[in-house]
């Protein structure tokens, strides 16, 4: 462990922070889950969790008066890690609902899986279930999150939802379903995200988290 | 490409787990954290707990069971029994449950599967329908663990929870619980259909190859099963002689009784080995590499990074 500080988990009203509370913890971090600026700014590392829809979350932020503490905790080189809708959220722009705007930490909009055509491949949206995780075209995980996992484990995803960042850049895993092949994981510094719920993903999403913990 | 899910169903009364036929004749299996630990180590992508005494004593119970298992075990728990409100399932999401199965409450209030979508998001609410087959292709929805009827038709019950917020839904044939004829085809296919959300498919596994029909013909994204699995564990404490402990496994020595294991219906099998078959027949599913202890795991050096 890199230190011994706490990993705020940032509470907005949405979803259940208890896994994620519960995994922290067992892999030795402190967790503190919280929704007070203050207590964020003083934290090691920050995880931005979240299920539901994009735009109650950025809401939920706006109200609780997090997007500016987040924003500067991320921009001074910190490390945040947002699963699920909390990687949504970084994005500048998500078309969930209507147009609403994001905490643009990473360019790129959030669009939704495509339908599938009455004829097409037989799959369900939401997409709920194991898939694998693969580096894009010579990339490496090494120094990153992922660093010790095999390409083509398999990781638990619940969504909707897709992040496309403008740039290939920030794309640290890729994954597909039903055909097609979306970012299952960004990183851009110290700035990470998972589409996946690594809490739930076995031994393989603890490794992950434990490479979080300790070497950012 | 779509990876399909297998779930084993682990059904709990009191401190221990059980299996019965049609939901009936519960007989003890052994304690349910160590068949858990087991399915959780070999692959398995979900649990399914459910308990079937659903009172409030079964609650605090389930509570406990949930709350020992999310310790150790770190894939999405669901859990079930007797949730009325939400503040029960407040409880068990709270115990460690990622998501919460409900069944009697939500046909007797459908509200509740809004509330409880609003509250915690659709993706935790998982609606459970126990199936009882009754004529010219009409199946009547169970409640209170197959012991009531609810006069709900199966298939419009199916569409309304999913409209009202249902994440996913749990079917379950009544018809084929516990018998190991496999699962009802048609009842799993004409939901799956019908329903924009994935199905869990329950009720009949007694070999590899029921599995693989209700993915292909059921069009099931998800499959439970409990006996195939449950039973595989059985044969291996047995060999252990170990089963002393760990349960009663007096009536699977016997042929007689309701208990088609012996009968030769049944095959056995453990996670591994079901997934392995699905993949040889060409279904999508998540493997894990079996490293040399053969404990299941699957990160490379991970030696190396941790020593």
């Amino acid at each position: 462990m890199s230190d011994n500080k706490q990993t705020a988990i940032i509470d907005y009203g949405l979803g259940n922070l208890f896994s994620i509370q519960r995994v922290v913890s067992h892999l030795g971090g402190i967790p503190l889950v919280t929704s007070d600026p203050s207590e964020i700014n003083a934290a090691a590392r920050l995880i931005l969790p979240g299920v539901g829809a994009f735009g109650d979350g950025m809401e939920k932020l706006k109200s609780l008066g997090l997007v500016g503490p987040v924003k500067d905790y991320v921009r001074s080189g910190r490390p945040l890690l947002g699963i699920c809708l909390g990687m949504q959220l970084l994005m500048s722009l998500s078309e969930e609902f209507g147009l609403h705007e994001g905490l643009d930490l990473v360019p790129g909009r959030v669009k939704r899986l495509p339908d599938p055509g009455a004829n097409g491949p037989a799959y369900k949206i939401p997409h709920i279930g194991w898939s694998h995780l693969e580096p894009p075209h010579q990339s490496s995980w090494k120094g990153t999150i992922f660093e010790g996992i095999e390409t083509g484990v398999f990781v638990y995803f619940v969504h909707s939802y897709v992040v496309a960042p403008d740039s290939p850049q920030p794309v640290l895993a890729e994954t597909e379903y039903g055909g097609i092949k979306f970012c299952a994981a960004l990183r851009q510094g110290n700035l990470f995200g998972c589409q996946f719920h690594p809490e739930v993903s076995g031994e393989v999403g603890l490794h992950i988290l434990r490479n979080y913990l300790n070497n950012f | 490409m779509k990876n399909i899910r297998v779930i084993p169903r682990l059904d709990v009364k009191g401190p221990n787990l059980v299996k019965g036929v049609h939901l009936e004749g519960l007989r003890v299996l052994g304690k349910p954290e160590d068949f858990a630990q087991r399915y959780y180590e070999q692959g398995a992508d979900e649990l399914i707990y459910l308990d079937v005494v659903a009172s409030l004593y079964g609650r605090e119970n389930l509570l406990e069971i949930v709350r020992r298992a999310a310790g150790h075990i770190f894939i999405p728990l669901t859990a079930g029994g007797g949730l009325r409100t939400i503040d029960d399932i407040r409880s068990l999401l709270r115990a460690g449950a990622d998501k919460v199965a409900i069944n009697t409450a939500a046909t007797r209030n459908p509200r509740l599967i809004s509330e409880a979508a609003r509250a915690f998001g659709s993706q935790c609410i998982i609606v459970s329908i126990a199936a009882k087959y009754r004529d010219n292709g009409r199946y009547e929805a169970l409640t209170d663990n197959g012991r009531e009827k609810s006069g709900r038709d199966v298939f419009e019950w199916a569409r309304e929870a999913v409209e009202l917020g249902a994440g996913e839904l749990l079917v379950t044939s009544i018809d084929r619980e516990g018998t190991g004829r496999g699962y009802d085809l048609e009842l799993v296919r004409k939901i799956a259909e019908s329903v924009p959300v994935p199905v869990i498919a329950c009720g009949g596994a007694g070999r590899p190859e029921h599995l693989l029909e209700v993915v292909r013909e059921g069009q099931a994204d998800a499959v439970a099963a409990a006996s195939i699995f449950h039973y595989h564990r059985l044969q291996a404490l047995q060999s252990m002689d170990k089963f002393k402990d760990e349960g009663n496994i007096e009536f699977l020595r016997q042929s007689r009784g309701t208990t088609q294991y012996m009968t030769g219906r049944m095959q056995p099998s453990d996670i591994p080995a079901v997934k392995s078959f699905l993949q040889a027949s060409g279904v999508s599913c998540r493997s894990i590499a079996p490293a040399a202890d053969g404990q299941g795991e699957y990160v490379r050096q991970q030696a190396d990074s941790d020593h």
